[in-house]
């Protein structure tokens, strides 16, 4: 439920109140409010309305730590959970690696996230665009599932050393699998002005994809080169900055960057980096601890560059905090929410080229690590798999499992696609071009 | 509260709903967590609100808050989104069977309440763990957790039905990580996925022995470094339960899953490659391959009293003899087929619409004692505990990774290996099964983190299995 600014304010400065015994507080509100509409086989079959409003508080003695949270942001839940922060810090042991709650040491930029075209946008209208769609699948025989969301967020976050800050945004996202009998397509697109989603234009992508790929042939597993488009890509970029990036992986020796930083990692046009203000993705200027997000070069023209830093972690390293914490309590470290690859010089189309025996990938399914310190990943191929012969895309294959290292792929990049495509998740947002890479390693084939 | 939402089910009624319900959860969460002698983190957290779910003419909405004073503009929004829904009607509309109403109240057996044990002791227990792990010298990371989790969960619907559950969680676990030589290797206890939890209270937790068994724990981390990297090849391989439960979990669990397989979850989870018309035709396994549900085995974290449609749990079979013959199923899905629901319908929120999930999805114990299936296993690896998981969107061409594999040659376990994966195609591995240890070494693991549906909804899920043995596996692809 989306409550304001002027309430969110009210409601940090009433935890810090309740707090005021505390030696440092923080205190932090979340809101969310939207709707989707999810349909498969060609009709509706959920179509969702939720909103909730979330506080989470942090409260220090000495060095004594105790966090709670509720949904409940009346007084009674507000003082309910100060309470149950403050028996929890009482009883905690001090924890003498935590260097207290950031201070206010500079201006926020403000930054326009928030449409109104998507706030208003309605569940008749979701129903409206879904129903187009339905018709261009069914207008080929096929079979349409996916989803249609929009919704509203907001997050404020104050601490009893002068930081306060709130931002709002509105996020919409539409995805689409359209299958035949034995083949599917796939289109994606977010963006935070829902009158950006082109839905015309995601059906007749994923309607084309699932004839195209129709009849699919059988390829060995193997080398090939692959055309990564950015629905792929982004899943790598996004592993690679999970597993790589984080300062405290870093500091603990978990990630390739400890003993790579500085060093080629990828070719010179590969260039990834983290920016929380630019509004092609889900921007938000400040992290979870209120600090001002900075700008951060992961890896520039191939080198491999800085890992992003929360408090906590950048006290201990003794570096500079660039403002990527997660909420607290945080175990899993700061990590980049809002990764960015550069655009090269190849029209998309023309990755194709010169691709004498390859494999387009529209996405992957199902990707997770197998050793996160070389970036290897294992995952499936998925929603439109084609072989690519003498630079032409020539007939659908059946999915197939790769087993490769983010970065090998990145040192093998042969061409970079001239336009980015941006997805934006709950927390985070990857906008990213795709690839075309000359060798990638697939380790398996699955039956369809 | 029982009038409140019978009201709520009563006003849906009076929009037009044909069917309503309502779902009044609160939950109160614990955790705490320990990384390196220090409290990395303790936290209460609660949470509260109302789900209301309708059918009108055909097709489903659905509505939520956290303010339960909201209930007609939530009752009103259901209604509502359900009149969008039927823009695109399913073709014949939903077949929702109507069922007798139940009043009745559940709640989790358990010993000990986790909410009544101080912090201390919880946190002196978990120093004793983490100062075990952390004796061994190349462990760098030595994290310990544990997490407790209360809901009260109130049901009624239009059918008359009202249901009030107290339901009760308790996990814990150990992690560490060593680096050196190169290489970084995890060591998990006593499950992956940061914790081992299951419904129940703290006597779970003690059951653990999470410090007695830290200190082996942080020496086979340590091990890996220089343990040789696993050899690839054709195989026999031998799954501890808490590997061979993700591998139900992904090969079984989610194939089975009616929604998936009717094409509902198509654009995100998948589909499956079982489907309605290879039921009791189709060989998923050996003849010694039993897997069934069962949402009313004690402890299991898929465990409970009624599911989201207000239908009690209940257990059927899935494979039986290594014949495929049935689904998880909810009331709408199974209808669609035919069939009667398994009762998993689960949502796992008060602002989430219950799907389709996993409740305790087991393989049925075998003959064999551990000792003796080593015995007879002349070459293979001995692989535990997972590392990594993946598996393509009918749930067929499936790869995981375990912490640690134990070499097997004549009947004995060997050496250590590092970076074991093993992969294959679902049937073809079930087919391939030809021991499977008996009830002594069965027990049961939940998976606390299973996601499905979207928006994303995490289910708490159980599997119960003992060692198993796996013939002519495709070992070592990375």
């Amino acid at each position: 439920m989306m409550l304001g600014k002027i309430r969110c304010e009210a409601i940090l400065k009433e935890v810090l109140q309740l707090s005021r015994e505390a030696g440092e507080t923080e205190v932090s509100v979340f809101t969310s409010e939207g709707g989707l509409t999810r349909f498969a086989e060609n009709y509706i079959h959920q179509n969702a309305v939720e909103r909730n409003a979330q506080a989470s508080v942090r409260v220090i003695f000495g060095r004594q730590i105790g966090h709670a949270g509720t949904n409940r942001v009346d007084t009674e839940g507000l003082r309910s959970m100060v309470e149950r922060a403050v028996a929890i810090a009482r009883l905690s042991e001090e924890n003498p690696d935590f260097g207290g709650l950031p201070s206010d040491s500079e201006a926020i930029p403000l930054v326009d996230a928030f449409r109104p075209s998507t706030e208003r946008y309605s569940p008749q209208r979701r129903a409206e665009a879904i129903a187009k769609l339905i018709f261009a699948a069914k207008e080929k025989g096929f079979r349409a599932s996916g989803a249609f969301g929009t919704g509203l967020r907001e997050f404020a976050i104050a601490n009893s050393k002068g930081i306060s800050r709130y931002q709002s945004a509105t996020v919409a996202d539409f995805n689409t699998v359209v299958m035949s009998d034995d083949s599917s397509g796939y289109a994606n697109a977010s963006a935070l002005d829902v009158c950006d989603l082109d839905v015309d234009s995601l059906a007749k992508e994923a309607v084309d994809k699932a004839e195209r790929s129709r009849h699919p042939i059988d390829l060995p597993a193997g080398e090939y080169p692959v055309v990564l488009e950015e629905y792929a890509v982004s899943d790598l970029v996004g592993f690679l900055a999970y597993l790589g990036f984080n300062g405290m992986t870093y500091r603990e020796g978990q990630s390739f960057l400890t003993e790579k930083k500085g060093q080629k990692v990828a070719v010179p046009e590969i260039s990834i980096w983290d920016d929380g203000l630019d509004t092609r993705g889900l921007a938000q200027p400040f992290d979870f601890e209120g600090v001002p997000k900075r700008r951060v070069d992961l890896v520039k023209n191939g080198i491999a560059g800085e890992p992003v830093w929360d408090s906590y972690n950048s006290r201990l390293a003794n570096v500079t905090n660039t403002g990527h914490a997660l909420p607290a309590p945080n175990t899993y470290g700061p990590i980049p929410l809002n990764v960015f690859m550069a655009p090269g010089l190849t029209p998309k189309a023309d990755l194709l080229k010169g691709v004498e025996r390859g494999i387009w990938v529209t996405r992957f399914h199902y990707v997770n690590p197998l050793h996160p310190k070389k970036t290897l990943l294992t995952g499936m191929t998925r929603d439109g798999t084609f072989l690519i012969e003498n630079g032409r895309i020539t007939k659908g294959i059946k999915n197939m499992r790769f087993t490769a290292s983010i970065l090998d792929a990145l040192s093998k990049v042969e061409a970079i696609g001239s336009t980015t495509r941006c997805f934006i998740s709950t927390f985070g947002s990857s906008c990213v071009p795709a690839l075309r890479i000359g060798s990638f390693a697939f380790s398996g084939v699955t039956r369809f | 509260m029982k009038d409140k939402l019978l009201k709520i089910v009563d006003f849906s009624r009076s929009l037009g709903a044909e069917y309503a319900d309502v779902r009044y959860i609160q939950e109160e969460n614990e955790t705490l967590s320990m990384k390196n002698g220090r409290v990395d983190g303790i936290d209460k957290t609660d949470d509260e609100g109302f789900g209301v779910r309708v059918l009108v003419k055909g097709a489903w909405g659905f509505s939520s808050s956290p303010d339960l004073t909201l209930w007609e503009k939530v009752v009103k929004e259901a209604v509502e989104v359900a009149r969008c829904s039927a823009l695109s009607p399913k073709p014949g509309g939903i077949n929702f069977p109507a069922m007798k109403a139940i009043v009745d109240r559940y709640s989790t057996p358990f010993a000990e309440d986790p909410f009544k044990i101080s912090l201390e002791d919880k946190l002196l227990l978990m120093g004793k763990a983490d100062e075990a792990m952390r004796r061994v010298p190349d462990v760098k990371v030595a994290k310990t957790s544990l997490g407790f989790l209360k809901i009260t969960k109130h049901f009624a619907s239009t059918e008359g039905s009202y249901i009030r559950q107290d339901l009760l969680e308790s996990g814990g676990g150990i992690e560490c990580t060593a680096v050196g030589n190169g290489e970084v290797q995890q060591r998990s206890f006593p499950n992956a996925f940061g914790r081992q939890q299951l419904t129940g209270g703290f006597e779970h937790i003690r059951k653990m022995n999470l410090p007695e068994n830290a200190q082996r724990i942080a020496e086979e981390c340590s091990a890996l470094l220089s343990a040789p990297q696993c050899p690839s090849g054709t195989m026999t391989i031998i799954l501890d339960p808490t590997q061979l439960a993700l591998q139900i979990h992904e090969s079984c669990g989610h194939a089975v899953e009616l929604d998936r397989a009717l094409g509902m979850e198509a654009s995100f989870a998948g589909t499956s490659f079982l489907l309605p018309d290879m039921a009791a035709k189709f060989r998923y396994g050996s003849d010694i391959v039993n897997l069934y549900q069962d949402g009313t085995v004690r402890d299991g974290l898929g465990t409970y009293g009624y599911d989201d449609d207000g239908i009690p749990a209940c257990r059927t079979d899935i494979v039986k003899n290594g014949i495929f013959v049935g689904y998880l199923s909810n009331r709408e899905t199974a209808a669609q087929i035919g069939h009667t629901t398994s009762s998993a319908n689960r949502a796992c929120s008060w602002n989430r619409i219950p799907i389709v999930r996993m409740t305790n999805v087991s393989l049925a114990p075998g003959t064999w004692s551990f000792d003796d299936l080593i015995s007879d296993t002349k070459e293979g690896l001995y692989l535990v505990t997972n590392k990594s998981w993946s598996i393509d969107d009918k749930r067929l061409n499936f790869q995981f990774g375990t912490e640690t594999a134990y070499e097997i040659k004549n009947g004995k376990l060997g050496r250590l290996f590092k970076n074991a994966t093993y992969t294959g195609i679902t049937p073809e591995f079930w087919a391939g099964c030809d021991a499977i240890c008996n009830e002594k070494h069965w027990g049961l693991y939940g998976i606390p983190s299973c996601g499905k549906g979207e928006p994303m909804q995490t289910a708490h899920v159980g599997h119960g299995c003992a060692p198993t043995r796996f013939r002519n596996v495709r070992v070592g692809v990375a």
